[in-house]
């Protein structure tokens, strides 16, 4: 490999902004026709030496070559035009448009009077789809399509130039593993025919089974380069963080209560049906399943925000109708999103005033907010969650996943629920947060919370749960103990294949 | 025909079915309720309302692309007026005095001028600030109302030139010479928004800013230009307008833009940019004029006319919203 000339060299990158140097002499290659991963934890640098390959950023120190080549570039477009190619994380098309537009978005062919020639671009985008094999066609709208169909019209993109090299930023954040297994596969094709790949992706398995080099970054400097085939996740994970990850398997036994949530029948149209389970004071209930199968829709209808066709939902043994999220609120249900920036934080707040969002009405002295009751509850839950945050002022926008995660844990906890749901705890959080929130989650089990762990991460589910729930197309496939669950059954039941449903 | 089409279509012949709705009520609660003889849908009534509707309509069709690209304009309203004054008063200009009636392209040149310059200054001030247009052309909505009372103070402008006149009165294959001038608008902007590079890109920056930056569209020279186009657009709207009436006042043009906002916003043009078409916005403007025609052939007076069609702006939204909405799977707010 060794021999052949590099798509893309990055020679002693150093990036420094006031105050931080996020990029520390990085070097970096990326052969024709080999997948390089680029892996390490959030804030380790990935994003910023991905800006300064796509031209956004301009590097203070070392060059960046193109097969040997001295380049600059200074804007993404540039980069574009020199065969570097970037698939955003976060889609950036226009849905409005047909898919043709979209792929050649600042650059439609043109006919007299500055009239867009059609014909010539539904033939070329045509021709570029051909080469995708996908099932939609060059007029469809893009917002009529799925999220996965979406990222194929960003790949066709890159294919409008000769492409050196495409850098996939986290692209299966949002696919089904079907499709992933359709993106991979685009994946290979674009190998073979030698273009070079760099993968970047938080998720392991992925990066064992696509990638033939993976290269490590840390605090902003390069901790070397692996392959993939001598190496192990273990090793990796060292690399990344200085220590490994403990996601060993769940098994204490829980100290059950008596039972704080019961759902009995719960339907939805077409996002699922009949859902019945029970959730005890003291144990940890994860739901395990595709994206889709209905798991964060059962959450939303528990916390009041969408409607149930049909179903009860039963709190210390009482029925319940939940109409609202005020409402759940009261009946001591606290429900932590998936999307913790859109949903759970609001970024341009203080830590003290995110943490006392909820309950900001009764924290008052007089007609105005006390300052010094927020602070009190802000020091207590961060003593308790440990949060690192330099002060209470900080925004939480700067901060990191894991603590602005643990921010939303903790607006959550101030309320004193009976009942948390917990969406996806550790998306996009660093591996070394990652166990924090882990062990935070069975202690607060432990101080005897009843609380649901949606995940669609399989060791997450497997080392945080007491019991598992599978889910498999908006219905319960199989109820799991953590003594008798194994990795096959848990996949075969999310994928359908295990029909003995245990109501 | 796939569904997406036929949703589309619907979306788009909303409006149309809305004045149809009108012209019916209107016609039969015209039997009951009207002091004059004629009935509400008789032709000449009909071409008239055209013809009327041809002021706001053309700034309204100027907005749609300005709307599309996700920017707005408060200032058509100061520049429809700044526009007229420049375009009466300067055919009393002395340097002029030769010209006989050539005055007249001179006058429209100049007025034409005026809108695009004024245009020009709103455009190049929200590329090179990045200021939200809203704020920008809140700015310049008082700014060249200002101007506009600079000019003459309080005192109204006024020329008659009945060369003018004739021709702003003049009716081709029946249809008023205002009329004429907003139908060529339609047909152009309808070009440019659905065939061009130009038009397509508009909607790009709309839908989705960031990706148009990053897909190297240069957006602010594209701002600039749709800008300049408005502007333009606004200054015909006086033109076509006060050729016949010959007369301004420094208030001429006020709530202008409001009311091309409405009739784009009827007409299906989200606010948030990205879409919306340039047909529906015709179909906005004529909606609303036949509401305030129809009102008053009932015997409403303007008060009530404004409060109906406030009513109703906020009705449509809504009704649309519901339509849009995915039922039991969209989640509650």
């Amino acid at each position: 490999m060794s021999d052949t000339k590099p798509a893309l060299r990055l020679e002693n990158i150093v990036k420094a902004f006031p105050g931080v140097r996020a990029l520390d002499g990085v070097s970096f290659e990326v052969i024709p026709g080999e997948v390089h991963a680029l892996m390490g934890e959030n804030g380790a640098g990935k994003s910023t030496l991905m800006k300064v390959l796509g031209g956004i950023y301009q590097p203070n120190e070392g060059t960046i070559y193109i097969e040997e080549q001295e380049t600059v570039m200074h804007s993404p477009l540039q980069a574009k035009g020199k065969g570097v190619v970037f698939i955003h994380q976060e889609l950036s098309l226009a849905d409005e448009l047909s898919v043709a537009e979209n792929i050649f978005l600042g650059e439609l062919p043109r006919k007299s009077f500055g009239r867009v020639d059609w014909d010539a671009l539904y033939k070329e985008t045509d021709a570029i789809l051909g080469k995708l094999n996908v099932g939609f066609n060059a007029k469809t709208r893009v917002g009529d399509l799925s999220i996965a169909n979406q990222q194929m019209v960003e790949i066709a993109r890159a294919l409008t130039v000769d492409a050196k090299a495409v850098i996939f930023d986290e692209p299966t954040a949002s696919l089904t593993d079907a499709e992933k297994v359709v993106l991979f596969d685009v994946i290979e094709d674009l190998q073979k025919q030698g273009v070079g790949i760099i993968y970047i992706s938080h998720r392991m398995e992925e990066i064992f089974k696509i990638s033939d080099r993976i290269s490590v970054l840390r605090d902003g400097q390069y901790r070397g380069t692996l392959l993939t085939k001598d190496t192990n996740e273990d090793e990796v994970t060292k690399l990344m963080i200085g220590r490994s990850l403990d996601l060993t398997r769940n098994v204490e036994a829980p100290e059950l209560g008596e039972v704080a949530l019961e759902v009995r029948g719960l339907t939805c149209g077409n996002l699922y049906k009949d859902v019945s389970f029970k959730v005890h004071r003291g144990e940890v209930v994860g739901f395990y399943g595709l994206v889709g199968a209905g798991r964060t829709e059962i959450a939303e209808t528990i916390f009041g925000l969408r409607d149930a066709d049909a179903g009860s939902i039963f709190l210390e043994g009482q029925e319940v109708k939940i109409n609202s999220p005020v409402e759940a609120i009261r009946h001591g249900i606290s429900l932590v999103p998936e999307d913790r920036k859109g949903q759970g934080l609001v970024l341009g707040m203080n830590c003290r005033d995110n943490m006392t969002l909820l309950q900001v009405d009764d924290l008052t002295a007089g007609p105005f907010v006390s300052d010094g009751a927020e602070i009190a509850i802000y020091d207590q839950y961060r003593d308790r969650l440990d949060i690192r945050s330099p002060s209470w002022r900080q925004t939480v926008g700067n901060l990191s996943g894991g603590n602005q995660q643990k921010i939303v844990i903790g607006k959550w906890l101030s309320m004193k629920p009976n009942v948390l749901i917990v969406d996806e705890p550790t998306r996009g959080i660093d591996v070394g947060s990652k166990s924090e929130i882990h062990n935070l989650i069975r202690e607060l089990a432990k101080q005897g919370y009843a609380v649901i762990v949606i995940s669609s991460e399989m060791p997450e589910v497997l080392h945080v749960s007491d019991r598992i729930v599978a889910m498999y197309h908006g219905q319960v496939m199989r109820e799991f103990t953590a003594e008798e669950v194994t990795e096959d059954s848990l996949v075969q039941a999310i994928s359908g294949i295990v029909s003995d449903k245990v109501a | 025909m796939n569904s997406e089409t036929r949703a589309n279509l619907i979306k788009q012949g909303a409006i149309w079915a809305f004045i149809v709705v009108e012209l019916i009520f209107f016609s039969v609660a015209g039997e009951f309720l009207s002091l004059s003889e004629k009935a509400f849908m008789d032709f000449d009534n009909m071409l008239l309302l055209l013809k009327q509707s041809a002021p706001i309509g053309i700034i309204a069709l100027g907005m749609t692309i300005i709307m599309v690209n996700g920017n707005i304009d408060l200032s058509v309203g100061a520049t429809f007026a700044l526009s007229a004054i420049v375009l009466l008063d300067s055919m009393t200009w002395p340097i002029f005095a030769g010209l006989g009636d050539g005055v007249i392209f001179v006058g429209w040149a100049l007025a034409l001028m005026t809108g695009v310059i004024l245009g020009a200054v709103n455009g190049f001030i929200v590329w090179k600030t990045g200021v939200d247009a809203f704020i920008v052309t809140l700015g310049s909505m008082l700014g060249f109302r200002g101007l506009v009372f600079m000019y003459n103070g309080e005192q109204p402008t006024s020329h008659l030139n009945w060369t003018l006149v004739d021709f702003a009165e003049a009716q081709f294959l029946g249809l008023h010479t205002a009329t004429w001038f907003l139908a060529a608008v339609v047909v152009v902007l309808w070009f440019v928004m659905n065939k061009t590079v130009h038009g397509r890109n508009a909607y790009a920056i709309g839908n989705n800013r960031e990706a148009a930056v990053n897909a190297g569209i240069r957006v602010g020279p594209h701002f600039l230009i749709n800008f300049m186009l408005i502007g333009f657009l606004a200054a015909l709207s006086a033109v076509v307008f006060y050729s016949e009436s010959g007369s301004v006042n420094p208030n001429d043009g006020m709530l202008y833009e409001l009311w091309a906002i409405t009739a784009v916003v009827l007409g299906g043009t989200k606010l948030t940019g990205g879409y919306g078409s340039i047909i529906s916005t015709l179909g906005g403007v004529i909606a609303i004029q036949l509401l305030r025609k129809g009102l008053g052939h009932i015997g409403a007076d303007t008060e009530t006319v404004n409060l109906v069609i406030g009513l109703i702006l906020i009705a449509v939204l809504f009704l649309d919203r519901q339509l849009n909405a995915k039922g039991k799977e969209e989640l509650k707010t």
